[in-house]
């Protein structure tokens, strides 16, 4: 039966329909929902990591005790997860296993926009690149076959616009293949030095065979065109720009393997055609590639290396004119995210602006806390910098930092990363204060589970990590909890840590104001007798408060009574209603 | 046929995910080939967001370009304003008339244009502006805002009230259903 899919549910579809009975993964938009979809079938174990390091090495742990396997991430997950996926390169798999990484060109929720094609040469793993839900059911597929067959770990590349798109797929059945049984194999999963030289001229062989695999394979293939003027090099989803923009008129060599690449195919496309264009969004990868071919090409020249492409964007540069709609005369104000009204974020930036702290900040909902009108994150690197950050610029900053500088870091971000840089600040005694803003959920990836909820990935209760005795632990005398909805308390604890001469925790401590077992007091309402307009309440940023004829306007669909605008209001105007 | 372009655009928590899942839906009940464009993460938080609803025999691109659109579809008057780009000529404009503040109008820094529907009408833009929030509180919740809309929408194709009704039957939780029935059938003859 034919049904629409997200790209992601369709990864997952795959996973399950190959006989994939292991998933680790660490959530990261666009990458979360693979991971989500294929935890709902109950033949499947499938857990939240706390880092995308633990969730590979997992993986390949249940590879080795024969079961397919599989982890997902995000781009930046990768670089997490490099260290062990460049030495599972030396020692292949036993039963198949999987990695599935998601790019996310544009940012549309992220810190950069690196292009992991990259890791697949670099640690020599071939990599598939679907273009749309039914290929990802069926790359998914064949990445099991190919991780067996050539004894390696398979990447599967997936992008926002592939992951995060429906389209139509057909469903197949699971097919559970037979455990694989351990054996013990010291020259193949021991790498010291003696056994890693003998195994990494397999690895260089594997990749010849695989680009010899990928000379045939049908997931390389040539569309035909009726104009040769131009042949077009492509893969993912700038594969169907290119379609949507010139149909079948020029001939396409569609790459579904992004590595190794196939040499020959390649060579007879360009003999093929009068011209080579290689269409693909971010870095030159494979026109890089044809060009150490010798082969005459344009790729980059045309194609920004900025951002995503499109259907204008391939036609603009291929030559065929663009209509766009009227454009409006008129200056539409930009509708950055913003933290929803109620989260419990909020009221610690408007604390740490209004004590004028330098805040190294971290990734998670509470970034947010950098826009106007908090505005009031100095920095955000990649999970954990905060903390670890906070430490080299205390110590290095001295008397002029000292008192004056604190982290914010998320529960998720924390247990992900956070807590080596906290070791290294207990071990290394900077006078730090970090501030874990535990909201109980791993936020902005949709609401998931992580070791400080208490829940795992199925919903089920499990073990929790109590945030305070692990900060103790790790050597961390001072550490105390605060409700972020009160501001006073939350001002007097950070005075108080900041003054001390040693590192400490503060844990502001409230769910998550979405999620569904948080009961809201309800709206409140603004008197507009009492209120001056003095929008003093404007200063959070909180998306239910507006300004209407000079006086405060409260959105009663948005407000959910968190109370903390009232703090703020001297004479008495916001309040619950009468 | 020629592919049929829906953009469906909103802030991030107004609903616009459902509604472009029941579309998608409807159109693949159909027999037609769609492709179904979503954007997750951090826009979801209160920031612009666009769905793009695509369908015909052959649909390759997931992504409606500027100049494309069939349809806008806001649920917001101005993020309609925002994507006139994106219609096709003689493409229309469905819009609920309800005005969100962004921040940056929140935190005065900018103000939101005036007379937006009346604009975009006089750029020649055909507009159909409803009050959808006021509808769907009618219904019985503010949240059914995207239910008044697709029954405004509804109105531009041939399904039938029972293609209707049971794409609505998967994609709402039956305890909200007679709610979004009403919303539907609010918006649809209003």
């Amino acid at each position: 039966m034919k049904t629409l899919m997200l790209g992601n549910e369709a990864v997952a579809r795959g996973l399950y329909e190959a006989g994939c009975s292991f998933v680790s993964s660490y959530p990261g938009t666009p990458s979360t929902e693979i991971t989500e979809c294929v935890a709902k079938h109950e033949e499947v174990y499938a857990e939240w990591a706390p880092n995308e390091k633990v969730a590979l090495e997992a993986a390949f742990g249940a590879s080795l005790a024969g079961k397919r396997s599989f982890c997902a991430m995000k781009h930046v997950g990768l670089n997490v997860a490099a260290d062990p996926l460049f030495t599972i390169s030396y020692t292949g798999v036993n039963a198949g296993l999987v990695i599935g990484v998601a790019d996310d060109a544009g940012m549309h929720s992220s810190q950069n926009e690196q292009d992991s094609r990259h890791y697949a040469q670099a640690a020599k793993i071939p990599m598939l690149e679907p273009s749309d839900s039914a290929e990802a059911i069926a790359f998914a597929k064949l990445a099991y076959e190919l991780s067996e067959k050539f004894d390696t770990a398979v990447l599967i590349k997936m992008c926002t616009r592939v992951s995060h798109s429906q389209s139509v797929v057909e469903t197949g059945e699971r097919i559970l293949p037979e455990q694989k049984k351990y054996e013990k194999n010291p020259g193949k999963y021991i790498m010291m030095p003696a056994n890693a030289k003998k195994r990494h001229p397999e690895v260089e062989a594997r990749t010849k065979a695989l680009a010899a695999w990928a000379e045939s394979a049908g997931i390389n293939r040539i569309e035909a065109g009726s104009d040769k003027s131009l042949g077009i090099l492509t893969s993912s989803t700038s594969y169907q720009y290119v379609k949507e923009a010139f149909g079948d008129t020029y001939p396409v060599l569609k790459l579904g393997m992004i590595w190794p690449l196939p040499e020959q195919k390649i060579r007879d496309f360009a003999t093929s055609v009068d011209r080579l264009v290689v269409v693909e969004e971010l870095d030159g990868f494979i026109e890089t590639h044809c060009r150490n071919l010798g082969l005459t090409v344009s790729g980059k020249e045309l194609f920004s290396n900025i951002g995503e492409l499109s259907q204008n964007a391939v036609k603009e540069k291929l030559g065929k004119k663009v209509q766009t709609g009227p454009s409006m005369d008129e200056n539409i104000p930009a509708r950055p995210p913003v933290m929803c009204a109620g989260c419990p974020h909020r009221s610690i930036f408007y604390v740490l602006k209004k004590m004028n702290l330098t805040v190294l900040g971290d990734i998670g909902c509470y970034t947010l806390g950098a826009v106007p009108p908090l505005g009031a994150i100095d920095t955000t690197v990649c999970m954990g910098a905060s903390v670890s950050g906070l430490h080299g610029f205390v110590k290095a900053g001295e008397k002029e930092s000292a008192g004056k500088t604190v982290a914010v870091i998320g529960d998720s971000t924390f247990i992900h990363s956070g807590v080596t840089g906290l070791i290294n600040i207990a071990y290394n005694e900077s006078n730090a204060t970090v501030i874990i803003l535990d909201n109980s959920i791993t936020g902005m990836t949709g609401h998931q589970q992580n070791p400080t909820t208490g829940y795992n990935l199925k919903g089920d209760p499990c073990t929790r990590i109590d945030l305070e005795s692990l900060c103790r632990s790790v050597g961390i005398n001072r550490v105390r909890v605060v409700d972020p909805y009160d501001m006073e308390t939350c001002q007097a604890a950070l005075r108080e840590e900041l003054a001390t001469e040693e590192p400490s925790v503060i844990i502001s401590r409230r769910p998550c104001a979405l999620l569904k077992y948080v009961k809201h007091p309800g709206p409140i309402c603004s008197d507009p007798e009492k209120c001056k307009g003095c929008k003093a309440c404007m200063q959070i940023g909180c998306p239910a408060i507006s300004m209407a004829d000079g006086r405060a306007k409260i959105d009663t669909t948005l407000c959910v009574g968190c109370g903390v605008c009232e703090q703020l209001c001297k004479f008495g105007a916001l309040g619950a209603k009468q | 046929m020629e592919t049929k372009n829906i953009m469906i655009v909103g802030v991030g928590g107004q609903g616009t995910l459902l509604a472009s899942k029941l579309l998608g839906r409807l159109l693949l009940g159909r027999g037609y080939d769609v492709k179904v464009s979503e954007v997750h993460g951090m826009s979801q938080r209160g920031g612009s967001v666009v769905t793009y609803v695509r369908w015909g025999e052959r649909v390759c691109s997931p992504i409606i370009d500027k100049g494309e659109a069939d349809c806008i579809l806001s649920f917001e008057l101005l993020e309609a304003a925002r994507y006139t780009e994106y219609l096709k000529p003689g493409g229309r404009i469905i819009v609920n008339s309800q005005q969100i503040n962004p921040m940056p109008v929140i935190a005065g820094t900018a103000a939101y244009p005036e007379n937006l529907a009346e604009k975009m009408e006089g750029m020649g833009i055909n507009v159909d502006a409803l009050d959808a929030l006021a509808l769907a509180e009618e219904a019985g919740s503010s949240k059914a805002v995207n239910l008044v809309l697709m029954g405004r929408l509804s109105r531009a194709f041939d399904f039938t009230e029972t293609e209707w009704m049971d794409a609505i039957e998967q994609s709402v939780p039956s305890r909200f259903l007679e709610l979004n029935k009403k919303a539907f059938e609010l918006g649809k003859n209003a």
